[in-house]
């Protein structure tokens, strides 16, 4: 087997590893939400914790979510010092033309720097438990309501499942081809921008064959084995619910509750 | 000159949770001149460790010296080329590398790579087509248009037609025809008798037993045996644990013995079993 790493997956056995994709997904796209409903410092406070503690549920180093924010962490400044300047209220310490420092600014700036972190934060956690294809799965689960509208969601869903099954698959040969024409004299890291941009044929055109060499095979196997259309088809890898998916539903619930309570508060 | 690792291991993915061990300290000296047979199972470390030869993979601990060079951990990307020149290897399927429009202009591509002329690459070219059994009018045809056997050729010959000092072929026979196989292994033989290094990566037995000099044994990213092809094969029990296999000569020796036939030796090759074989028959006569 391959051993590069697909997308961000990160193989681990810690809780987060045990919980349903649905569910990770799911919660997700919830804490997401919930952000958005934090407006006073305690509610920051609730929503950075419950934050923090689904980074300790995954059991992996600090490292792995800090290579997350890294290459996000200038637009995050950015927009924070846009709205550290921008908004004028409370007490004013410093202003100049448009440009001001107040209180309120400094906190608002804050406010944004802990929005935009949590966010990147909570999908990395998601990202580096879940494997791709069981994203993939946890996707087609949430869109079948699509079907009403007559959506192909199985159709879709194996499109995704077989690119990212081949993602590893395409890297590989990738990596043999440069190997191959590398043991040729190939230089795919010198000369100028001109050299370079034709230095990549000989790697693009083997790939390109033996991408569409791979496709052909795929669809005769699938035909030969009778597929035609996902349609009705059991499911290899099947997602089940269980216990240790109560937890991210509780979460859920004490989360809103306490948002709702220091909200109103 | 002689090819030299010392205490050379390499580790994927250092730091990360999907870190494991190529080459577990590997140290071992080869002649060159000699047609080297690397054998292991999948995973044993055979295309790590061939990818070391010409430092497309460098060592993360330990040293080699292969053809006049030094490659460390520290060693960099300049130079590289040359060594490269001098050491190349052909991966399995090589066929997968052909990309130009002509036979020709992909044979050439090596060559000119390493500073040949226009006119003494599609000489060299034109002589390794023909060497790998080629009929002349390929040469203008495209790579695609040609059978896999004949592709497999092509590319084989666009690595010897710059004549590398060595040259690493991991599986070049693999999904060849009987006669196809025996013609490659012959002409590998060839270029080693012109005075070049053949390192030969391959689960074949008997293409060890038949070509080569000297064997190097892979498991788990370790050596774990370096002789001669008869010393090798010599214990029985030995390659069992290992679950290697016996040249089929040599497993037709031992049925026969089996069967209370016991031919004098170990013969490996087809030869040699025909030697102890016609030997056993004219003792029995007498």
């Amino acid at each position: 087997m391959s051993k590069i790493i697909i997308g961000r997956y990160l193989p681990g056995t810690s809780f987060m590893y045990k919980v349903d994709p649905r569910a990770k997904m799911l919660v997700t796209f919830y804490f997401i939400l919930m952000i958005f409903l934090a407006n006073n410092w305690q509610s920051y406070l609730v929503i950075t914790v419950f934050g923090l503690m689904t980074v300790v549920a995954t059991g992996l180093k600090p490292k792995v979510f800090w290579d997350g924010v890294k290459p996000m962490i200038w637009l995050i400044i950015f927009t924070s010092l846009l709205q550290t300047f921008f908004m004028a209220g409370g007490k004013i310490y410093w202003h100049w033309w448009v440009f001001a420092i107040s209180s309120e600014g400094l906190i608002n700036g804050l406010y944004v720097f802990i929005r935009f972190t949590l966010i990147i934060v909570v999908s990395t956690v998601m990202t580096v438990t879940t494997k791709p294809l069981e994203i993939a799965d946890a996707m087609e689960w949430i869109m079948t309501p699509l079907k009403l509208f007559k959506v192909n969601v199985g159709m879709i869903s194996l499109v995704i499942s077989i690119a990212l099954r081949f993602v590893p698959t395409l890297f590989d040969q990738t990596m043999k081809i440069m190997n191959a024409q590398r043991s040729r004299g190939a230089d795919f890291n010198d000369g100028n921008l001109v050299q370079r941009a034709k230095s990549v044929v000989p790697m693009l055109v083997p790939l390109f064959i033996d991408s569409l060499e791979v496709a052909l095979d795929l669809s005769t196997a699938m035909e030969s084995r009778g597929y035609k259309g996902s349609e009705g088809r059991s499911r290899y890898r099947v997602l089940k619910w269980s216990k240790a998916d109560l937890v991210p539903l509780a979460y859920c619930v004490i989360l809103t509750a306490l948002m709702v309570i220091v909200r109103i508060h | 000159m002689s090819i030299k690792f010392e205490n050379v291991s390499y580790v994927y993915n250092p730091g990360s949770p999907l870190e494991s061990l190529g080459l577990d300290d590997v140290n071992f000296t080869l002649r060159e001149g000699d047609f080297i047979a690397l054998i292991g199972h999948t995973g044993s470390g055979k295309s790590t460790l061939m990818q070391h030869f010409n430092a497309l993979l460098k060592p993360s601990n330990g040293k080699i010296s292969i053809a006049g060079y030094e490659i460390t951990p520290e060693t960099g990307n300049k130079g590289l080329k040359e060594l490269r020149r001098k050491v190349s290897l052909v991966f399995q399927f090589p066929e997968a590398q052909l990309f130009e429009n002509t036979v020709l202009s992909d044979v050439e591509f090596g060559p000119k790579n390493f500073g040949f002329s226009a006119e003494e690459a599609e000489r060299v070219a034109r002589k390794w087509l023909k060497q790998v059994g080629l009929p002349e009018d390929v040469a203008e045809k495209s790579p695609f248009d040609l059978s896999g056997g004949q592709m497999r050729r092509v590319a084989i010959a666009g690595v010897m037609a710059y004549e590398p000092d060595i040259i690493c072929l991991d599986e070049p026979a693999a999904g060849l025809d009987p006669k196809g196989r025996i013609e490659m292994m012959r002409l590998f033989k060839d270029y080693q008798r012109q005075g070049h290094t053949v390192i030969l990566v391959t689960h074949n037995m008997d293409d060890v037993a038949d070509y080569a000099d000297d064997v190097l044994v892979m498991e788990h990213g370790k050596l774990i045996a370096h002789d001669a092809p008869q010393a090798v094969f010599k214990d029985r029990d030995w390659l069992k644990h290992h679950h290697l296999d016996e040249p089929h000569p040599s497993r037709f020796a031992a049925k026969l013995a089996a069967s209370g036939c016991k031919l004098a030796g170990n013969p490996l090759t087809m030869t040699e079993l025909a030697d102890a074989i016609a030997q056993r028959v004219k003792e029995a006569a007498e």
